[in-house]
């Protein structure tokens, strides 16, 4: 919308209908925020005026609580930041990986396939907690020489292992969204099989899906707190430990606080990346 | 066009002055009904408010008592609270019999631990599941007076390092765990102050889990709990020791809803129940051989 559609440079606009419009929407705006401002007053009062609110106040959002208990969540947050930043990178190579062998023809690769299909269904399945319980407490109960009890090391694993079947299948959607006649292009123009995934479909494929990635690692994000199961104390623990500890859900709160200070940037860095793959398409650019 | 922004404020006046007057009316309603029953109140005192015909319960006629699933040995037997064994339920029942109610008049409620003490309206006269009264707690819920001293113990295997151990600095440099929002965890972060951080789990059973892969080297419980576990469940670990109990001493409270007038009458049924001796008898029958030495500095 901000740059001009290639080849027209200006285009006439009655005046009258542009007053109009600009009139409409200074009008729209008063509407929008008079009804904005009568909504919230209103919730505001019927919460407020609440016979419960005082205690909900006191038990929920209290000030004193929130202090004590806000360092000790921040420091706690970390282990959920070094999940996730260990996690990510490894779910978008299983996801990738697997959604690549998901989709080869040859029928040499039969065994791959099928393989890679019951790794999604098997994990996509079965609910992420579980796979931590299962991981976490089943794997180093088999004793095995080599293999790390660390409930930290089991609890990555198994959300690598539950997220990289989700985002295999992102991908393997992002890889059937390429129209065939990009490859019949490609392979027309001489290029292997190979060369054709890795310089025409895949950059295509990859561009398509980025918003539902980014929204599989907010998800992600959130689900770093699935690995407290195990013992380790992240942020949610942490604060489930000062909950109990005084029977107020303060901490639950600040807890949720930083959850969102670290989503709310994602998801607008996700739209932002819509908006400006939506514009690059628009203007007929590939790759 | 302007006009229909002015219509939009003028209806969300309408409504906000529309609910206010609602809700001052449903307040000045609470407030009358607040104010009879505090006069029934008044006039009972004078009576006996503790007798069976004047308490007032959530279910009319019945007691109703919460208490968190799985319920655990010692305290409860085969999760099932209704049969009146272990410590915790045979407490409860007698309670129950000291205000009057029938065993059969006794309902039993699941009270996860997290929302016993979640603001509003409880659906239980009182929660019984191993809650230890602290200041802290007292401030949002009504504690009875204390039913059981209780002292907190490290289970470890016996082929764990840990298994020696007769002094607390010998357990900092273990990986401990506990289960989250007991005191037991208290004692890993208060009085043991470990070199690694605990490990912490949702609840015992977990935590034994844990303990019986290697994650961690022992684990910390109350010592009934201590004790039901290397007696009846891990035939190769043992009770570690006990701590000193903190200056104040631990107990176990009944939890009320804050202001419920039936902790008076469950104090005295309580204080019955100590000096006839019932309580120790159910005690001694229930958490006999809890004992452990005791860490030393």
């Amino acid at each position: 919308m901000n740059t001009p559609a290639p080849g027209t440079d200006t285009v006439y606009i009655d005046p009258l209908r542009r007053e109009r419009v600009r009139k409409k929407a200074r009008s729209d705006a008063l509407i929008g925020v008079a009804s904005l401002v009568g909504f919230v007053a209103v919730v505001v009062l019927l919460v407020g005026r609440s016979s419960g609110w005082e205690t909900v106040q006191k038990t929920f959002f209290n000030g004193d609580q929130f202090a004590e208990s806000f360092p000790g969540l921040l420091e706690a947050f970390w282990l959920n930041v070094r999940i996730f930043l260990i996690a990510e990178p490894l779910i978008l190579i299983i996801g990738l990986l697997v959604a690549l062998a998901r989709t080869v023809k040859s029928p040499i690769f039969l065994p791959i396939r099928v393989l890679a299909t019951m790794y999604v269904d098997i994990f996509r399945g079965v609910p992420t907690i579980l796979i931590i319980f299962l991981l976490g407490f089943g794997m180093p109960a088999l004793q095995l020489t080599g293999v790390p009890s660390d409930a930290i090391f089991w609890g990555t694993a198994a959300l690598v292992l539950s997220y990289g079947a989700y985002v295999a299948e992102v991908f393997r959607a992002g890889i059937g969204s390429v129209h065939p006649s990009q490859t019949m292009a490609a392979r027309s123009l001489g290029l292997s099989s190979f060369q054709t995934n890795r310089f025409v479909v895949l950059p295509q494929a990859v561009r398509n899906v980025t918003p539902p990635l980014l929204n599989d690692f907010i998800s992600l994000q959130k689900d770093t707190a699935l690995v407290a199961v195990l013992g380790p104390i992240e942020v949610l623990r942490r604060a489930q430990i000062d909950t109990s500890a005084n029977f107020n859900y303060t901490p639950y709160v600040g807890a949720a606080l930083i959850f969102i200070a670290l989503t709310i940037p994602m998801t607008r860095f996700a739209d932002w990346i819509q908006v400006r793959s939506a514009r690059k398409k628009r203007a007929g650019g590939v790759a | 066009m302007r006009l229909a922004g002015v219509a939009t404020l003028a209806v969300a006046g309408l409504l906000l002055s529309a609910c206010s007057s609602d809700t001052e009316s449903v307040t000045e309603a609470t407030t009358a009904a607040e104010s009879s029953t505090e006069e029934s109140a008044t006039e009972s005192a004078a009576t006996d408010e503790c007798a069976y015909e004047n308490l007032t319960t959530i279910n009319p006629g019945m007691l109703t008592i919460g208490t968190d699933t799985p319920a655990y040995p010692p305290y409860f037997s085969d999760d099932d609270p209704t049969n009146g064994e272990g410590f915790e339920s045979a407490v409860a029942y007698a309670v129950a019999s000291q205000l009057g109610f029938a065993a059969t008049d006794v309902k039993w409620e699941v009270v996860p631990f997290n929302t016993s003490y979640a603001p509003g309206n409880k659906n239980f006269d009182f929660d019984i599941n191993q809650i230890s009264i602290t200041p802290e707690r007292s401030e949002v819920v009504d504690f009875s007076d204390g039913y059981y001293t209780v002292n907190q113990a490290v289970v470890a295997f016996n082929d764990s390092p840990l298994a020696g151990a007769t002094t607390i600095s010998e357990l900092k440099d273990a990986k401990l765990g506990a289960q989250v929002g007991t005191t037991s965890l208290d004692f890993v972060t208060e009085v043991v102050v470990p070199t690694q951080e605990p490990y912490v789990f949702n609840d015992t059973n977990d935590a034994k889990s844990a303990l019986q892969n290697g994650t961690i080297d022992g684990i910390v419980v109350d010592l009934p709990t201590a004790y039901y576990v290397t007696a009846a469940e891990f035939d190769d670990s043992k009770i570690v020791g006990q701590f000193q109990a903190t200056a104040s001493g631990e107990e176990f409270g009944l939890l009320f809803q804050k202001g419920n007038p039936l902790v008076t009458c469950v104090n005295n049924a309580l204080t019955t129940l100590k000096d006839s001796g019932e309580l120790q008898e159910i005690q001694d029958a229930w958490l006999a051989g809890a004992t452990a030495p005791y860490f030393t500095e």
